[in-house]
């Protein structure tokens, strides 16, 4: 019996095999002689737009849109391209380019008044005004930024991988470039990798209206401006230690630590921070009521990542959480999970996702001072400064294409609470203002991968 | 800073010690090997993302570089 079955499946093999290759060579010949039938009708273009065709083959596209919307305030929208090529042996050559469009307005700093106040631009050459009660916003603002970064990846030897990449990024009044490297060691028959990055990055920034002096207080337009250089830099020093752990054979596990100093010019020099009256609480409501931000020339943040990924029949789990320190006092929490729910023969899928993020605020961060109090040495009312909760709230939509390719839809809502309150208390007319009004945002991405 | 530092180092090598009961066999790695268990399955996505929220919050890297900037408002 198990003679004849045997016999009988080599029988089929072989006759299988005999049907594969006769087709594989009549299939051969057909191409042969349709080649040799359009050979001499193909044009320069036809044949140049088929070499092209054939080396992009090899290389993997990842073609992204960002939309970003804070109703009255700022707006941006990102297109974004990656490309991707194996050379052959694990060795990559990734390429991006992002362009960063932004319009709108953004919060200067400044508190909310029961008056209107007005504001001289950064420029030094108007002024620009905020309605009683609302968060005075700059509508001044608009930039374009164009980012490209690469880098390559390879194995170095027996369980040993590596990495260098360079990135640049340019806007009207900013200049970041950086180089990065990493190495990676496999362990434990590739169940675990420990991995060190560092990254070096110098910025520059050149601010419309030139550095404003730090903690001077700002003044009408038409009047000498209170401005310093022209410009400035800081350097920023990443590094990152890193550990991949798989679990079991539907667990993976990643955990970092992450170390960043930044110094140099790290004040945003178009933020302002409000002086009230320590009586009645009001401001002047002109250029006089506000000084220009300072923060120190140097900050260390450390961070813990620690990221599990779940694989449940088809269905995906990602949660991630995220503890980070300075010695600028801030910490933060940060959770991610996601659920990516697969259907349709897992060809399609649904991903909800929540994001929770808590920060405690930077020493120096007030919201306003008040006019008998000495000005500290450093001091910034910038929002994202200070005590936040934030909230995302998302929905993904995704599809595995038959050709290959894939495409996705992600849409959310992003809402950042402030918790802060001025030194000692609302005093006057601060009473029963919304002092740190909440940040709202939609977000829409749409991504296609070939 | 130091002592979260050191807490660090030693629940690292703990980790890295107790890891080399965990894991696959090569010819286990099937769910493994899916893109959605990639640890960054859509690399544009991660990159829009740290970048907004680069510009909207005090916090910034963690699971890569937090890179430099943008003058973000």
């Amino acid at each position: 019996m198990q003679l004849t079955s045997k016999a009988s499946i080599k029988k089929k093999l072989k006759v299988a095999t005999c049907t594969l290759l006769t087709a594989t060579a009549v299939n051969a010949s057909d191409v042969q002689s349709v080649e040799v039938k359009e050979t001499p009708k193909k044009s320069f273009f036809g044949k140049a737009l088929e070499t092209v065709s054939e080396k992009l083959k090899k290389w993997e596209f990842d073609v992204g849109l960002l939309f970003y919307k804070e109703p009255e305030r700022v707006q941006a929208v990102e297109p974004a391209i990656q490309a991707r090529r194996e050379f052959g042996d694990e060795k990559f050559l990734t390429l991006k380019l992002v362009v960063d469009t932004l319009t709108g307005a953004s919060h200067n700093g400044a508190s909310p008044s029961s008056k209107v106040q007005t504001f001289t631009t950064p420029s030094g050459s108007a002024t620009y005004t905020a309605n009683a009660n609302e968060a005075p916003l700059d509508s001044t603002f608009k930039d374009t930024r164009i980012a490209l970064s690469t880098s390559w990846e390879q194995p170095l030897a027996r369980n040993w991988k590596g990495s260098v990449g360079a990135s640049a990024s340019n806007e009207y009044d900013y200049f970041s470039s950086g180089i990065n490297g990493s190495i990676a060691k496999d362990l434990n028959q590739k169940n675990t990798t420990i991995s060190l990055g560092l990254g070096v990055f110098y910025d520059t920034i050149k601010p419309v209206g030139d550095i404003p002096t730090p903690l001077a207080t700002m003044v009408s337009p038409g009047v000498t401006q209170p401005r310093g250089e022209s410009s400035d830099t800081k350097t920023i020093i990443d590094t990152v230690l890193g550990m991949t752990q798989v679990i079991n054979r539907r667990t993976l596990m990643q955990f970092n630590y992450s170390l960043s100093a930044s110094s140099g010019y790290l004040t945003d020099p178009y933020k302002v921070i409000s002086v009230i009256d320590a009586t009645n609480g009001a401001t002047l409501g002109d250029a006089s009521s506000f000084i220009y931000e300072k923060r120190p020339e140097s900050r260390t943040k450390h961070s813990l990542y620690w990221l599990t990924k779940h694989h449940l029949s088809g269905d995906t789990i990602d949660f991630s959480y995220r503890y980070m320190w300075d010695d600028w006092e801030i910490k933060s929490h940060t959770f991610d999970l996601r659920y990516r729910w697969r259907f349709s023969k897992q060809k399609r899928y649904l991903e909800p996702r929540v994001r929770y993020y808590s920060q405690t605020e930077a020493e120096f961060y007030k919201t306003s001072i008040r006019s008998t109090t000495s000005t500290p040495e450093f001091l910034s009312a910038d929002y994202r400064l200070g005590d936040m909760d934030a909230i995302t709230l998302g929905l993904k939509y995704g599809q595995d294409l038959d050709n290959g390719h894939s495409w996705s839809l992600r849409l959310e809502y992003y809402l950042q609470t402030g918790n802060a309150l001025p030194d000692g208390g609302a005093i006057g007319s601060q009473v029963g203002v919304d002092l740190y009004p909440d940040v709202d945002a939609v977000i829409a991405q749409a991504i296609y991968s070939f | 800073m130091k002592r979260g530092l050191k807490l660090f180092c030693i629940l690292f090598f703990l980790i890295l010690g107790g890891c080399q009961s965990l894991g696959v066999k090569p010819w286990e790695r099937d769910l493994l090997a899916k893109k959605d268990m990639q640890i960054v399955n859509e690399p544009l996505e991660a990159a829009f993302e740290d970048h907004t929220y680069f510009s909207k919050e005090a916090s910034s890297g963690g699971r890569s570089f937090g890179g430099g900037g943008c003058g973000c408002n």
